[in-house]
């Protein structure tokens, strides 16, 4: 076993890209379900970001008016969810799983004529000197905006939540809704506005692996990316932190086994694939032997204020 | 799209139940892996479908479901689509044999065809295609290519079909260049765009300067565009849109002609279950446009190894070839049977790393 020609600056660097698709979308369904609500819809949303990412991009030669499409296609696609499931009251679990549905329909069809076709990419940002260090310049300092951009976003939904008014009346509604709308809070208005913002941050997740991690337009191209996204926001066990963790976590161990096969080292390719699942199972295990399993109290109940 | 079809051939057969207005018309379905936009594996599978439809018009009618996962979940699909009335069902992923071979078993009526698997019925027949004839073809110039003599393969599921693939590609690398190596990143899926440029990636990394795949979408041509002064091969569709580099040359499925064979079979009522196994000789197997990237004496060498594979003068496995662990396999001028060719599970000589299991 040689493992010298994996160039641990390389791996970082891709463990990185490889993580931020997941990553923005985990961070935005982890808002939607600390509003109390759950939305299986992520894989389609992050397709149609993908895919009208991908079509804006192409067509303005712009990458970022796609990330900016992207993100406000899946949050329009998102409220309909918002309004089937907060106005009509239905089945979250189903509407989420007839919103993947729809998604990845409707990406095939938008997406018919961009295939083959090449988009321009997001440029790798210069940061001046930070860019030019040894090692960590290449490692940590040479992406592309979106990269930093998620990360900033962790730190932005973390310090909402935990200091702001906003963020404290966000967790009311998912922790107990009748009283929220006893307080006087507009538990319906509140939770559209979180599905909202998970639908865009979906749909960035979706443009990210469009516009730069694969890229190009490939129908079907999320392939689960969308259902990792909502098992690292159980493994999170609803903590912005450890969404970040987790994302990269699963993007680390991905990229971590193509690495080490590619360097010739014999390793147990289906287990260490498998790993990230694994490690989600025995979270959920712990967790709930230790009583406390974070989840939202009101997470996919439904809220009529007659009731 | 996949369920509209589905919804509405059910739909239409309980209107038609009955009445004689569905009985002339053949109906054939079809089973895919990936979605039919893939670019590769089920793109051609899907060329095939049309060409049906193209060749017996009104005579015919098809339908198909895609991305179907392989396990338990294609058993329900593949019943479904008998259950709808299918004359003839093509199941066309490795992962479809024992869900294929359980279905058929309960319809005894209707044809199923089951692509790249070894288990046959009376209502089962098997096909697939020769591709390690091609692989022979990209492992020469992947050889004469390669300047830091490492050459990245992207494998999907260690299977023989796969297996066989590894080795006559670097079988006929080693002939031509001997100092070149292969790293063999296995992916685990047949389709997953992100992971399969990963992987790319990965052994683009590593050193790999020349990147064959034996997985479906166009990801890995696009990541070693990205990285430039890396070449690649079109896996079982043409993918040209990424020549003349990366993508110096091509395998391309052609299950047209067998397709509307096999289904005028049905029509005729001649359809009896077979064992149909063609290369580059009939056509099965394409070799895609040699891209001006490659200079011309290596191109007129992968031609001239091409006519001689199709004219049956040449067998891309023939010995003096050892096993990986030394022990040989075949003798001087034999030739491997296509027994040991269906079955094969072990490295050749040379190869590093071990088959997972």
């Amino acid at each position: 076993m040689d493992l010298s020609s994996i160039n641990p600056v390389l791996l970082v660097a891709s463990i990185m890209v490889s993580a931020t698709p997941i990553l923005l979308a985990a961070i935005g369904e982890m808002v939607v379900e600390r509003a109390g609500v759950l939305n299986l819809g992520v894989e389609g949303m992050m397709i149609t970001g993908a895919v009208v990412g991908f079509a804006v991009a192409i067509n303005t030669g712009n990458p970022a008016l796609g990330f900016a499409a992207a993100a406000l296609a899946s949050a329009v696609l998102s409220l309909s969810f918002g309004v089937l499931t907060q106005l009509l009251l239905s089945n979250q679990v189903a509407t989420g799983l007839g919103l993947t549905l729809v998604g990845l329909g409707l990406s095939s069809l938008i997406g018919k004529p961009y295939e083959g076709m090449k988009s321009p990419t997001l440029p790798k940002l210069d940061m001046g000197f930070l860019s030019d260090l040894p090692v960590v310049g290449r490692m940590l300092f040479s992406h592309d905006l979106m990269v930093y951009l998620s990360l900033a976003l962790v730190i932005v939904v973390w310090a909402v939540l935990k200091y702001t008014r906003i963020g404290l009346i966000l967790r009311a509604v998912g922790e107990n809704h009748d009283a929220a709308h006893a307080l006087g809070y507009k538990v319906v208005r509140i939770r559209m506005m979180a599905i909202f913002f998970g639908g865009a941050c979906a749909g960035l997740g979706g443009a990210y692996l469009s516009l730069v991690r694969v890229p190009q337009w490939t129908e079907g191209m999320t392939a689960g990316a969308g259902w990792i996204a909502l098992a690292i926001v159980v493994f999170a066990s609803w903590r912005a932190g450890r969404v970040a963790i987790g994302a990269y976590l699963f993007g680390g161990v991905t990229v971590l086994q193509l690495n080490l096969q590619a360097a010739g080292a014999a390793v147990p390719v289906a287990l260490l694939s498998a790993s990230p699942y694994l490690m989600t199972i025995l979270v959920l295990v712990f967790i709930s032997a230790r009583g406390a399993h974070g989840a939202p109290a009101s997470l996919g109940r439904p809220f009529h204020a007659s009731a | 799209m996949k369920r509209r079809t589905l919804l509405a051939s059910a739909a239409a057969l309980s209107l038609a139940a009955g009445s004689a207005f569905a009985q002339d018309k053949v109906k054939a379905g079809f089973i895919y892996v990936g979605p039919v936009g893939d670019g590769g594996w089920t793109y051609e599978h899907d060329q095939g479908r049309k060409a049906v439809e193209a060749e017996l018009g009104d005579a015919v009618e098809t339908v198909y479901q895609e991305s179907v996962p392989e396990g338990a979940d294609a058993e329900r699909a593949i019943t479904q689509m008998a259950l709808s009335g299918a004359d003839i069902i093509f199941t066309t992923s490795f992962g479809y044999m024992d869900p294929t071979m359980n279905v058929a078993a309960k319809f005894p009526d209707v044809k199923f065809e089951h692509a790249t698997g070894f288990k046959r019925a009376d209502n089962v027949s098997v096909y697939s295609a020769r591709f390690y004839e091609g692989r022979a073809i990209q492992g020469h110039i992947a050889g004469k290519m390669t300047k830091t003599n490492k050459v990245g393969y992207i494998a999907s599921f260690p299977i023989p079909e796969v297996i066989r693939g590894i080795n006559s590609a670097y079988l006929h690398a080693k002939k031509v260049n001997p100092d070149v190596e292969f790293s063999i990143v296995w992916a685990y899926t047949w389709f997953d765009p992100a992971k399969e440029a990963d992987a790319a990636r990965a052994l683009i990394d590593n050193g790999a300067d020349v990147i064959l795949q034996h997985t479906d979408s166009t990801a890995p041509q696009a990541a070693a565009q990205e990285a430039g002064n890396v070449i690649t091969f079109g896996q079982a569709s043409d993918m040209a849109e990424f020549g003349p580099v990366p993508r110096v040359s091509s395998i391309i499925d052609n299950w047209a002609p067998y397709y509307i064979d096999r289904v005028k079979a049905v029509m005729d009522g001649t359809w009896e279950s077979t064992d149909t196994w063609d290369g580059i000789s009939t056509g099965m197997v394409g070799i895609g446009e040699i891209s001006s990237a490659v200079p011309a004496d290596v191109k007129a060498e992968a031609l001239a190894l091409k006519d001689a594979i199709a004219a049956g003068e040449y067998h891309p496995f023939t010995g003096p070839i050892n096993k990986q662990d030394g022990t040989p396999w075949l003798a001087e001028g034999e030739t491997a049977s296509d027994g040991d060719l269906l079955g094969m599970n072990f490295y050749i000589e040379g190869l590093t790393g071990d088959v997972p299991n």
